[in-house]
């Protein structure tokens, strides 16, 4: 097990790098003058001189390698530069507000696999009747719904009608439920699909028979040998939905005024803050990579196929 | 083949079908239905409720918002072909020439759609409109480079699936070049399952341009497209809801026809993958 940890952290270095050349590279060979944002974020008039100066400042007027290299070689010590906007340390700033996005998108998760895994079953175990027709219509609704449209429509009912909930911004519980509910109802959907789709198919199997055949209980049956067969599928899908999520996230956060990373990088974008901009994408990149080789372990333990078809390429 | 009776088989795909013919009617003919210019402003009759002349009533700069929903339909359905034809070329280019070769072209192609997929695709597609700029061309650029690595690998797998097959192994050995093979052979048996999938998908990426316009990072304000319209409403959520209740409608209900859509398809054309597979 150890083993195949080991190799699954060494396959990530060669993307990790790659995708860092792409973050560097798109940026730069981009339409748009580094130094020039500098210079409109700093309010100093874009003169030729003040340009040459900027350039000389950022030191883009190296080769394009060496700037890659100063710039990997800093990351590595995980010092992204300083923002145009704020002159402060990017990476400080952002893990300021990256604690708040991973509540959000962690509580959406959590709510997921909550709400996901019983309807899937129960819809499953209820093949063509009501139960079964109600989940079906209920994941054709989550995935068909603007997870910004729902945020409002949220808001509009509980909020502005009942004043049961808090509207907007950062607290307890209360605040944060709509926001998680819209962010998660969209994985909570595809996931009913997944686990039903999986339960049907983990029903008709021959262990499941020859399970029935020894008389054993219908719950050990469920439980023990369609149950766990069908959770592989799931576990999967969890490192699709955190990328799903960590991008939903950034529009959530907008609606409900959660002071998130992704409305910082939304407005980042907005003013073309390049050093905000890189940390943010690679961040998001480290964090999405990390929980699919989670996921891949998790994996690898409970399916002994995979671990071992590894093992046996060696 | 009695494929169109099977995929109108049962009543909620007749509805999908319906109401997609209605989207892409409005779509289509948006300026001859119309009642009113999207763009038109007109600030004495803003914030209007429904009325003979404005339907659905005007927005906070007086513009019918009936039209504005029509046109909206143009936006969205165009982006959208415009991505899925884009991402199924680049797909099958890609996909074709990896499965086929094979050797170190497939290895290098595969790892460069390892690394596209390492990025949580609405955060890649947010971060290139940053760098490309805001616009709907822009927006279906981004969204195609977002999404082309995982058709790629797609239609490398149904390739891979294809490649031995007896009757590509009789063509080349009546001399077929590779080329005619991947054309003639290969080709139609892929194409029939991906437009299954591409069906499936076409609902996620609407909801993609929206989300981005929604953000102010895609289709820019004078335009008349749904994430935009929500986003311009939200100052008047208190107000007047029904300026944010009608262009979510618009795209939850175009986004559900089409997966209706999609899964109808995949199951009437099932049967027939099922036999040509077998």
């Amino acid at each position: 097990m150890l083993h195949f940890i080991f190799r699954r952290l060494l396959l990530l270095i060669p993307i990790l790098f790659t995708v860092s050349v792409l973050v560097f590279l798109i940026l730069r060979l981009g339409p748009n003058d580094p130094a020039l944002s500098y210079l409109r974020l700093s309010q100093i008039p874009p003169t030729d001189e003040a340009l040459a100066t900027a350039r000389e400042f950022l030191g883009l007027n190296k080769p394009l390698l060496v700037q890659y290299l100063d710039w990997a070689g800093r990351a590595l010590r995980l010092d992204f530069g300083l923002s145009y906007v704020t002159h402060r340390p990017v990476l400080a700033e952002i893990l300021y507000y990256l604690p708040a996005t991973l509540e959000l998108a962690g509580v959406s998760l959590l709510l997921t696999l909550l709400v996901s895994i019983p309807l899937g079953m129960w819809s499953a175990l209820n093949k063509d009747c009501w139960p079964d027709h109600m989940t079906r219509a209920f994941a054709f609704f989550g995935v068909s719904m603007p997870n910004f449209w729902m945020g409002f429509l949220l808001v509009t009912v509980f909020s502005v009608w009942l004043h049961w909930l808090p509207p907007m911004g950062r607290g307890g519980i209360s605040h944060l439920i709509m926001p998680a509910v819209s962010l998660a109802l969209m994985s909570i959907s595809i996931n009913i699909r997944l686990i039903r789709a999986s339960m049907l198919e983990n029903l008709h199997t021959r262990s499941v028979l020859y399970a029935r055949a020894r008389g054993l209980r219908e719950r050990t049956v469920i439980g023990v040998h369609v149950f766990k067969n069908s959770l592989i599928p799931v576990i999967t899908a969890i490192g699709m939905h955190v990328g799903e999520l960590l991008g939903g996230a950034v529009v959530v956060e907008s609606i409900f005024s959660w002071p998130g990373v992704g409305r910082f990088a939304v407005s980042s974008i907005y003013n073309r803050d390049y050093p905000v901009m890189q940390c943010f994408l690679l961040l998001m990149v480290v964090i999405f990579v990390l929980c699919n080789l989670l996921v891949d372990i998790c994996y690898a333990a409970i399916d002994p196929r995979i671990r071992l078809a590894g093992e046996g390429n060696r | 083949m009695n494929f169109v009776p099977r995929l109108l088989q049962r009543p909620l795909s007749r509805f999908a079908v319906l109401l997609a013919c209605i989207i892409l009617v409005a779509a289509f003919f948006a300026p001859k239905i119309a009642p009113c210019d999207p763009n038109n402003v007109q600030l004495e009759l803003k914030l209007q409720g429904p009325s003979s002349d404005h339907w659905l009533g005007t927005d906070h700069l007086g513009r019918d918002t009936f039209s504005r929903l029509i046109y909206g339909a143009r936006v969205s359905v165009g982006s959208v072909a415009a991505i899925i034809v884009c991402i199924l070329v680049m797909g099958f280019c890609v996909g074709c020439l990896a499965g086929y070769a094979g050797g170190r072209v497939d290895a290098f192609l595969m790892r460069m759609c390892d690394v596209f997929l390492t990025f949580p695709t609405f955060i890649l597609a947010m971060f290139l409109i940053g760098i490309l700029g805001t616009g709907l061309t822009n927006v279906i650029i981004a969204i195609v480079l977002t999404h082309w690595a995982w058709y790629a690998r797609m239609i490398r797998g149904f390739v891979l699936s294809f490649k031995n097959r007896d009757y590509i192994l009789a063509a080349r050995v009546g001399g077929a070049s590779r080329m005619k093979i991947v054309i003639q052979h290969i080709i139609p048996p892929v194409f029939a399952q991906l437009v299954i999938l591409a069906t499936l998908d076409i609902g996620h990426m609407i909801l993609h341009v929206s989300g981005l316009s929604f953000l102010g990072l895609g289709v820019t304000p004078p335009t008349p497209e749904w994430g935009v319209m929500i986003s311009d409403a939200r100052q008047f959520l208190w107000t007047d809801p029904g300026l944010i209740v009608y262009p979510g409608c618009m795209i939850f209900i175009t986004v559900m026809s089409f997966n209706i859509l999609g899964d109808a398809l995949r199951d009437a054309l099932d049967p027939v993958i099922k036999e040509q597979n077998s």
